[in-house]
């Protein structure tokens, strides 16, 4: 897929490899070739990063029969889309795409989602946790507002053993949290979709052993060593449309937990809670019934930017409830094979 | 052709921080060392711990009564770590400057030493390692030094910690530096710095430190933005390792057919004569192909899609080269290797050897000798090498490889060894010359 021309979208690996100073010379003993100006094969982090990224998805497309990517409508499932297609156009991408739909997603981004599938022209696979509970895998939890965060868990790994998948490529960051600081970019999953963090395979230089038994399966993370910041000045360099709650917007929130939930069908105010109308935005996408809003007046890419340069919090630390239950919250819930 | 395009598109505007480069880097010592805290340090003078972060640490230091914040609880990311105290296993950490972003590999010095550290040093361009100012050049000091230098990590730090606990003195480091320094440059490292620190009260960790007035070098991380990149690339020998045949689809270009991969040496350019590997046919590149447009040139560590004139029978595993540097097959191979399985690797073992993009079977031939990684010691009495053990190996495979030496090229020297019934990675392979300067 060609990228619309004359419409003043810039190629990306150019801008890269702009000017990037750097020291004068080759090494001394001519492994960069004498006489050539250094600077001039110098990369800058993003297309460093943006290599590979590339290059692990190519290797999982190469080694696993059957990979999926789970797309979530947030930006870092945005950016695998646009990076699989620096790995894999003008051929199809060899793997559907996955969503596993809570039923308490924001309406903007299910929208988002089915608009930008449509567009790349690949398939969309949809693992509903409504269907589950009507099938009685799961059980919704109980009180009022329930969040199905954990349910999810149980949704994704039936998809994965109806649709035979054996490697799922995730947008997970190790910035993100203190146990993803230590998973591999080919993470191990045992035939319970378990992860073993005590017991995971050395990982070295950029050779990934994606050998499975029958029915494990493989979690692959190839934007791992991005920060949060990577991924908006790649949208930015990108010009990545992402769903308009990253950006500042009116909206009746409900402060809960520590948290300014949206006021919604999944959400509802109760006695003595603090609800007010606040310009708000999101800097992550999941459920709205565990997913806070920050007060932003970031309208663009741009102010996003500046704002997260400039952040002072986590973004799981500011918007996340399912977090915060404990230290070992994220490393919990990803022992039972979630994302 | 349908990725081409956007030539003569006008140069770009630099959106704002767009523009870094990137180190690796990867840090050596214990706890008792100080590094969790150095870490902690940088991250923390850098401003790279947000607030939720550090009011976590606050709480866990209380928790564990702690009057301030311990920073080395920072980096202790599993509950088993928590609960034990301990750090298993190589943690990723992230922060910039305005000049540089930082890849940390954060490595334990207790459990699986060898094994993390090997890991940690695979992929950086440089290696702290903590020096106790009190305890001088120890035995692990000369143990991090050894394997950062056998992994080819071209810039080597030492980092004289706890200067602070020796009153700063001037005559205490300068002993320190000239003892890492010599040794450092006996195992061959290309850079060797030597920078007192106290990590605890932040000396010459982020700013220069009046405390010590009589050294007038770099703090830490002055030197992490100031030192050159450019030494872990071979940008000579040409080498493009096949991941993925790209064909167009239907819809968008259905005849379109190009070989996907990162280029892993040398660069290549339209036009070029290349050899494909292992049919030895040559052929010229036509196109080098990105979604954003075809490139004029080609290079580590780029990822790009590669186009030839002529059909060939080339699929994954296979390479291009260029035609004046084309690799030897090798059937034999002769190689360095640490060990990192449960049981031990001995004459007669078989495992699976992937290389670049190729998997072979290889079997083990003979353990050569065993390397004593404390003393640089080889033991040709070895006949075989345990956990966390490094040495000389022969391998036999079952189909040829073309490798490079390790010492040449970092990605092309470089193989793992998978255990076929477990499917672990147990052994890190560095493909060894001769001539190549490594203990023989």
């Amino acid at each position: 897929m060609s990228r619309r021309r004359g419409d003043g979208i810039l190629p990306a690996t150019a801008l890269f490899r702009a000017e990037l100073g750097g020291p004068a010379a080759g090494s001394p003993d001519g492994r960069d070739g004498p006489g050539r100006r250094a600077g001039r094969h110098l990369l800058s982090h993003l297309a460093v990063l943006e290599a590979e990224a590339i290059h692990i998805f190519r290797e999982a497309a190469a080694v696993f029969d059957r990979p999926a990517l789970l797309f979530s409508g947030g930006k870092d499932s945005l950016l695998l889309l646009r990076l699989a297609e620096k790995a894999f156009r003008p051929g199809r991408f060899p793997f559907p795409v996955l969503h596993v739909d809570t039923g308490h997603n924001f309406p903007e981004v299910l929208d988002f989602r089915d608009r930008r599938v449509a567009e790349l022209g690949e398939e969309l696979i949809v693992a509903s946790v409504q269907a589950s509970i009507d099938r009685g895998r799961v059980c919704e939890e109980p009180g009022p507002d329930p969040s199905r965060n954990r349910l999810q868990t149980v949704t994704l790994l039936d998809a994965i053993a109806e649709h035979g998948f054996d490697a799922l490529f995730g947008g997970g960051r190790r910035d993100e949290e203190k146990a993803r600081a230590k998973e591999r970019i080919f993470s191990h999953r045992d035939a319970f979709g378990q992860w073993d963090p005590r017991n995971q395979r050395p990982e070295l230089w950029s050779l990934y052993n994606g050998r499975l038994r029958k029915g494990e399966h493989m979690r692959v993370f190839p934007i791992s060593n991005w920060t949060e910041l990577d991924v908006w000045q790649y949208i930015a360099v990108e010009r990545l449309e992402v769903p308009s709650i990253y950006f500042a917007h009116r909206r009746t929130v409900v402060r809960r937990g520590g948290l300014w939930l949206a006021v919604s069908d999944f959400i509802h105010p109760r006695d003595g809670e603090e609800v007010a109308t606040r310009t708000v935005r999101y800097r992550t996408v999941g459920d709205m019934s565990c997913t806070g809003a920050v007060f932003s007046s970031a309208r663009t890419v741009d102010e996003v930017i500046a704002e997260v340069a400039a952040a002072r919090v986590t973004e799981r630390g500011a918007t996340r409830a399912d977090d915060a239950f404990s230290e070992a919250a994220m490393e919990d819930r990803k022992r039972e094979g979630y994302f | 052709m349908a990725i081409l395009g956007l030539a003569g598109a006008s140069p770009p505007s630099h959106p704002p921080h767009s523009v870094s480069e990137l180190l690796r880097f990867s840090t050596a010592g214990s706890v008792d060392d100080g590094k969790s805290t150095l870490i902690g340090r940088l991250l923390h003078d850098s401003r790279a711990i947000p607030e939720d972060q550090l009011a976590a640490l606050e709480r866990a230091s209380r928790r564990r009564g702690c009057d301030r914040i311990d920073l080395a609880l920072l980096t202790d990311g599993l509950r088993a770590e928590r609960e034990q105290g301990i750090t298993i296993d190589v943690a990723y950490r992230y922060f910039a400057t305005p000049r540089r972003r930082f890849i940390i590999a954060d490595v334990p010095g207790h459990l699986q030493y060898t094994r993390n550290m090997v890991t940690g040093c695979s992929t950086a361009d440089l290696t702290v390692v903590l020096i106790d100012a009190r305890q001088g050049v120890a035995e692990q000091t000369r143990r991090h030094a050894i394997i950062a230098a056998l992994l080819g990590v071209p810039h080597l730090v030492g980092c004289v910690n706890k200067m602070d606990l020796v009153d700063y003195d001037e005559d205490v480091f300068t002993a320190i530096r000239d003892e890492f320094g010599d040794f450092a440059g006996r195992l061959g490292v290309a850079d060797v710095a030597c920078i007192p620190v106290s990590a605890l009260h932040g000396d010459n960790v982020v700013h220069r430190s009046v405390a010590t007035p009589w050294y007038e070098g770099p703090a830490l991380l002055e030197h992490l933005e100031a030192v050159e990149l450019e030494s872990t690339r071979d940008l000579v020998r040409r080498r493009f390792p096949v991941q993925w045949i790209i064909r167009g689809s239907p819809a968008l270009d259905p005849r379109y057919r190009a070989y996907a991969g990162r280029v892993e040496g040398g660069i290549f350019r339209p036009g070029d004569e290349v050899v494909a590997l292992p049919c030895g046919i040559r052929t010229r590149i036509r196109s080098i192909d990105t979604y954003d447009g075809a490139l004029g040139e080609a290079f580590p560590p780029l990822s790009v899609a590669i186009r030839l004139d002529d059909e060939l029978d080339l699929g994954r595993g296979g390479m291009l080269v260029g035609p004046d540097d084309v690799p030897e097959p090798r059937h034999e191979l002769d190689a360095l290797v640490c060990w990192l399985g449960q049981a031990p690797i001995a004459s007669g073992a078989r495992y699976l050897l992937q290389h670049t993009t190729r998997t072979v079977r290889a079997v083990v031939t003979e353990i050569v000798q065993r390397l004593d990684i404390n003393t640089l010691v080889l033991d040709p009495s070895a006949s075989a090498l345990g956990l966390n053990e490094v040495g000389r190996v022969r391998l036999r495979l079952a189909e040829p490889i073309f490798p490079d030496a390790y010492r040449i090229n970092r990605a092309t020297g470089a193989a793992i060894l998978i255990d076929e019934t477990t499917n672990a990675t147990v052994g890190a392979v560095l493909v060894t010359a001769e001539g190549d300067g490594w203990p023989r």
